[in-house]
């Protein structure tokens, strides 16, 4: 079996996996990253969303294959301590509900703010708008988003 | 489902040493229960809240966890009771247990209005013995001491200890047998919007789904059913999928073939590459048309009365509307998929599951391994959603079977395409509707029900007699609206697609058919539609109320540009009231755009508001996935849909302005999760009749339907 390398979160990891396995099974049973959730596995509903060298992807439909080397930033990564300015604006909303879909939320728009520390509703929207949540916390997501936006400032 | 406690619970007392106080309520059948062997007497069971040397305090929570924050809000008002300082309090998941917390069913809107008394008298009992410890070490009157933040004080002298200090002591008191609980005025903590203790967990991914447990030695797997609802296996060769790099075996269990792999990578490809020869069945040649005219066809002939006032035959009124509303399958579509962790062992066996029902998970493991249900330990995770999806205990069978053979810690995953082939559906249903009026006041209302039975489905035995489905009615026979001449009745028309408990059950298809036939009478009386209502529900003041409050802070009767409209409805559910009044705008091809939901509700007395608010938010995103989409469709006796290309939710571009109201109430806690979702569609509906004269009668909206 193939070899490859991966940096997440700062760690560096050296694995044997098949080639097709995508990042997100990696993750969760290789290496123990939970945080990044099954939600489809086709790219439908983002709950796997993480970053590649700084850019939001979807966990479930990248090959192992093609990251091999790269910098990867999962939910985990953001911070340890809840300290990240959109961790605590989606405490402080009381943005989760069941939780389960908020690793991806949080991830697609932690790359959001980092292309535009300052959006508004449409640019939220259409950043957003590919992450499903069942529970409903839109409404609260889009308050969080802003207020990580001000506390940037 | 829920066990109602009917005379006073009585208190157990442990006092092992070290271990603090452990108190907590033993419901009355235990005594019974052990008397005849069936459980253990010990120290340990029936443990609500317990105080720790250290001051910190643990509360149990015996419900599951799946977004409605039951994990803080039961907490809350056992702490509220006890006068213990927030910051002290932490929660613990119970375990599966037959008897020791009571039922741990998670259903129904219920946690909170079931659980109320018992929780409060749990604190207060500890709070008392802490009170009474204290008096003993000063050697003072109980009543010169009172409970504070943590503390036990000496009012005169200032003297105080912690909680913990007064541990081990109150832990060698007895129990008062009636522990005075506060007057609701005094309440510092229920009542105030409190931080989920679970929200932090939930945005650093360290909150433990089911999906995430991992145990050493653990296996993975997957089942292949057959899409078509019936059928069975007829061959199948597991050459290919055994070949698939990381995968360990496959082999037939009673649903279908499991797929043994190293991970979930591997058993996923496995089923992806299993040849497998089906025994489709008879139900293959039916699909979503023929349901309707089957239903159509029942609909028309016998049916069982639920509800007869007055004369409803004989009718000679000079206005005669009749409707017909339609609502289709649905589906739960948990972001989690269904998914366990499973361990037989030689005597025993150990179950980690998102689950709504820990009890029947612990029951159906014993009698499937023909075990005791002490053998079973069932550790619930938290549930990635539940809605009623999670009651059902069909995947933790997958995983036991898997086990059983493997001898090894299984983890069960179901992809979405399993998900989303096997749930067990909201129901579908028509409703045949007639109404009359004299002189513009209504005199009659005739309401058929012709949907499938859930418990009709699980158990037909007890509907052979022509019994009434009770719940399949519910939200229908007991319209509030004051009207002299009432039928309402059901027809049952089942079939071999499974059905079961969506968020408000049968609430969500009846009150789409009642709020939108009552809209239609209005018209036909020439009356503003919540007006209407008003004069119709002068007996209900709850429904009243919400609807006054929903009314009056949407602005009802504001102008509103073309195009777009304004729609009220309201509803009582799981002992609870709620009314909305939307906005919409239909747009020219015929695409309906929800722009803002105004909601009121009326469910008592209210533990934590912003966890109420965050329910009804939820409701209506739920209510509205399925007012605007989400439909579920059979073709050759199968799901037609797959995964959320095909089942679409609502996203956040979609989603509306929503304001939550609650009504200011004294009177005893009502749900929160369900009652929210009945009122969006019709309100949606109606909305839609004010914004473009067109009648919405079907679910989903579709732009057919809008021309």
């Amino acid at each position: 079996m193939p070899k490859f390398t991966l940096h997440v979160n700062g760690k560096t990891h050296r694995l044997n996996v098949v080639a097709d396995m995508p990042l997100l099974w990696v993750l969760r049973d290789e290496l123990g990253y939970t945080g990044t959730k099954y939600g489809c596995g086709r790219g439908l509903c983002g709950a796997c969303t993480l970053h590649l060298d700084g850019e939001a992807i979807r966990a479930c439909m990248t090959a192992v294959v093609n990251v091999d080397g790269a910098e990867i930033t999962t939910i985990e990564g953001l911070s340890t301590d809840n300290s990240h300015p959109l961790q605590k604006a989606w405490i402080a909303e009381e943005a989760p509900q069941c939780g389960y879909c908020q690793s991806g939320q949080i991830m697609t728009a932690a790359a959001l703010l980092d292309r535009n520390p300052n959006p508004d509703d449409k640019d939220i929207d259409s950043a957003m708008k590919m992450n499903l949540c069942r529970c409903g916390t839109y409404d609260r997501v889009r308050k969080a988003i802003h207020r990580a936006a001000k506390d940037k400032e | 489902m829920i066990q109602q406690l009917s005379r006073r619970d009585f208190i157990k007392i442990s006092s092992t040493a070290g271990a603090g106080l452990i108190m907590g309520i033993t419901l009355p059948y235990k005594e019974r229960l052990v008397a005849a062997g069936i459980v253990e007497q010990t120290f340990e069971p029936n443990v609500w809240v317990s105080i720790h040397l250290d001051n910190t305090i643990t509360i149990m929570a015996a419900k599951s966890e799946m977004g409605q924050d039951i994990r803080t809000s039961l907490p809350m008002i056992v702490a509220e009771e006890l006068e213990a300082d927030w910051s002290q309090v932490k929660v613990a998941q119970a375990d599966a247990h037959p008897d020791k917390y009571g039922s741990q069913g998670t259903g129904g809107s219920g946690s909170i209005r079931r659980s109320f008394t018992r929780l409060r008298k749990a604190g207060a009992t500890a709070r008392e013995m802490l009170i009474q410890a204290a008096a003993n070490k000063w050697d003072i009157s109980p009543t010169e001491c009172r409970a504070e933040k943590g503390k036990i004080l000496h009012v005169s002298s200032g003297r105080s200890f912690t909680f913990g200090e007064l541990a081990e002591a109150a832990s060698k008191l007895p129990a008062p047998d009636d522990p005075q609980l506060k007057p609701p005025k005094d309440f510092k903590l229920i009542g105030r919007s409190m931080s989920g203790l679970d929200t932090p967990s939930r945005v650093n991914g360290t909150a433990q789904f089911g999906m995430d447990v991992q145990v050493p030695n653990m296996v993975y797997t997957t089942v292949l059913r057959c899409p078509t609802f019936g059928g069975k296996i007829k061959s199948f060769n597991p050459q290919k999928a055994k070949k698939v790099n990381g995968v360990i075996d496959a082999f037939e269990i009673d649903e279908g073939v499991a797929i043994v792999g190293k991970n979930t990578w591997a058993v996923i490809k496995g089923q992806q590459a299993l040849d497998v020869d089906w025994d489709h069945g008879g139900f293959a040649n039916w699909d979503s048309k023929q349901i309707k005219d089957m239903m159509e066809k029942k609909g028309a002939g016998k049916a069982i009365v639920a509800r007869e006032d007055g004369n409803v035959f004989n009718v000679k009124d000079d206005q005669i509307i009749k409707a017909q509303y339609e609502v289709p399958f649905t589906h739960h579509a948990t972001m989690e998929p269904m998914n366990c962790v499973v361990h037989v062992k030689r005597n025993a066996c150990e179950i980690w599951a998102p689950t709504q029902v820990p009890q029947r998970i612990q029951t159906t493991a014993a009698k499937y391994l023909g075990m005791d249900v002490k053998a079973i330990t069932v550790h619930v995770t938290l549930l990635g959603g539940g809605f009623g999806r999670r009651l059902w205990a069909d995947f933790v069978t997958d995983a036991l079977q898997v086990s059983k053979k493997t001898k090894k810690p299984v983890k069960l995953v179901w992809t979405r395409e399993d998900d989303i082939a096997h749930d067990f559906f909201r129901p579908t249903s028509i409703h045949k509707l007639q109404g009359s009026l004299s002189k513009k006041t209504v005199n009659l209302w005739k309401h058929r029900v012709v949907a499938p039975s859930i418990s009709g489905q699980m158990t037909p035995e007890r509907f052979k007699n022509g019994r009434l489905d009770r719940s399949a009615v519910n939200g229908a026979s007991n319209l509030p609206y004051a009207i002299p001449n009432v039928l309402v009745d059901y027809v049952m028309t089942n079939t071999k697609v499974p059905v079961g408990w969506w968020r408000s059950v049968y609430n969500s298809q009846n009150a789409f058919a009642n709020e939108g036939f009552i809209d239609e009478l209005a018209e036909a009386a020439g009356k503003d539609s919540f007006q209407f209502r008003l004069d119709l529900l002068k007996d209900s003041p709850r429904h009243m109320g919400v609807l006054k409050l929903a009314a009056e802070r949407a602005g009802w009767g504001k102008k509103l540009g073309k195009n777009k409209g304004m729609g009220i409805a309201v509803h009582e559910s799981f002992g609870s009231w709620a009314a909305m009044v939307a906005e919409v705008t239909v747009g020219e091809k015929g695409a309906v755009k929800v722009d803002k939901i105004t909601s009121a509700i009326d469910c008592g007395l209210v533990v934590n508001p912003d966890g109420v608010k965050a329910q009804m938010e939820s409701a209506i995103v739920y209510g509205l996935t399925s007012t605007l989409k989400g439909e579920i469709t059979i073709e050759k006796g199968a799901v037609v849909q797959s995964n959320f290309h095909d089942f679409e939710l609502l996203r956040m571009d979609e989603m509306p302005k929503v304001n939550v109201h609650i009504v200011k109430s004294a009177e005893p806690p009502g749900g929160a999760g369900e009652p929210g979702l009945p009122p969006v569609a019709p309100a949606v509906t109606n909305a839609v009749f004010a914004a473009i004269g067109k009648r919405i009668r079907r679910l989903p909206i579709k732009p057919e339907d809008l021309i």
